[in-house]
């Protein structure tokens, strides 16, 4: 993990708050679809705010795959879900709207979560064996020309 | 009989976004790093790449049909009760998944995690 890959892993959890903010405040104000006028969704896509928000939404796309690239799933995705923490510490301090004590705890809660993985590493090395595997399929062959060697004196090792 | 429906509906939300995100997860794996193969091979073979890996195709579909089971499952029931349920199932879901088929490391680390942000998100969208 370097600098510009947690730089990606911001860019994630701020385009999905704000692109999921932008869409409801756009659809907000186009109003409720009704299933018999599905048309009206081409409609709602004329609202400056809904046209951002979704351009916000390919962006949030593009850094999650990027970062699924290089990272494990169960890491990049508590990423997402500080963008749940950003948009509450916004209505909170912006907009000045009331934040409960449920919803405190559920920041708490998420935040807690997520220092816990970015502590550990972001990618499971895998490797086609185990070292031990490595160790036991490798000799099958060399085995006795190791044994002799070592009988021999010379010291000989195997590059795993 | 509304919760019945309900819940199916927040369950076919939770089982296609994990088959959606394990899927793009397993793709982007195949595809690799993307910084380094930009500034190899250029953002065009990025893209097609990207867009030509079959398991990402699949995975996009999948968060189609799962965003078609939220609209179905909010006409049925309140949003306080299918956005949580939805998306702190998905966490353990994916938790669980990735385990499974694309054979991540969930240690007690990531379990820990795992659960307290599937709490958080519930106490937060609800």
């Amino acid at each position: 993990m370097n600098f510009r890959k947690y730089l990606v892993l911001a860019g994630v959890t701020v385009f999905a708050a704000a692109g999921d903010s932008m869409l409801s405040h756009g659809m907000k104000q186009v109003g409720s679809i009704s299933v018999h006028h599905l048309q009206g969704v081409i409609f709602a896509v004329l609202n400056p705010w809904v046209a951002v928000g979704i351009l916000l939404l390919l962006a949030f796309f593009a850094t999650y795959m990027t970062a699924l690239s290089w990272a494990d799933l169960t890491y990049v995705l508590p990423a997402t879900s500080l963008g749940y923490v950003i948009l509450a510490l916004v209505a909170r301090f912006v907009l000045h709207e009331h934040v409960s004590p449920m919803r405190w705890l559920g920041i708490v809660l998420i935040t807690g979560g997520v220092g816990f993985i970015a502590g550990g590493p972001s990618l499971t090395e895998h490797h086609p064996h185990s070292l031990a595997e490595a160790r036991a399929a490798v000799p099958a062959a060399k085995a006795p020309l190791l044994a002799k060697d070592a009988r021999n004196g010379a010291p000989t090792g195997v590059e795993l | 009989m509304k919760g019945i429906y309900t819940w199916s509906a927040i369950l076919a939300i939770v089982f296609a976004s994990v088959v959606g995100d394990v899927l793009l997860a397993r793709a982007m794996r195949q595809v690799g790093d993307v910084g380094a193969l930009w500034r190899r091979a250029g953002l065009g073979v990025v893209i097609r790449q990207t867009l030509g890996n079959p398991n990402f195709l699949l995975g996009v579909t999948a968060m189609a049909v799962a965003f078609f089971s939220l609209l179905f499952a909010l006409s049925w029931g309140d949003v306080s009760l299918v956005a949580p349920a939805a998306a702190s199932l998905t966490f353990i879901g994916n938790a669980i998944a990735a385990r499974i088929f694309l054979h991540e490391k969930v240690d007690r680390r990531r379990w820990i995690a795992a659960s307290l942000v599937a709490a958080g998100v519930a106490l937060l969208a609800g």
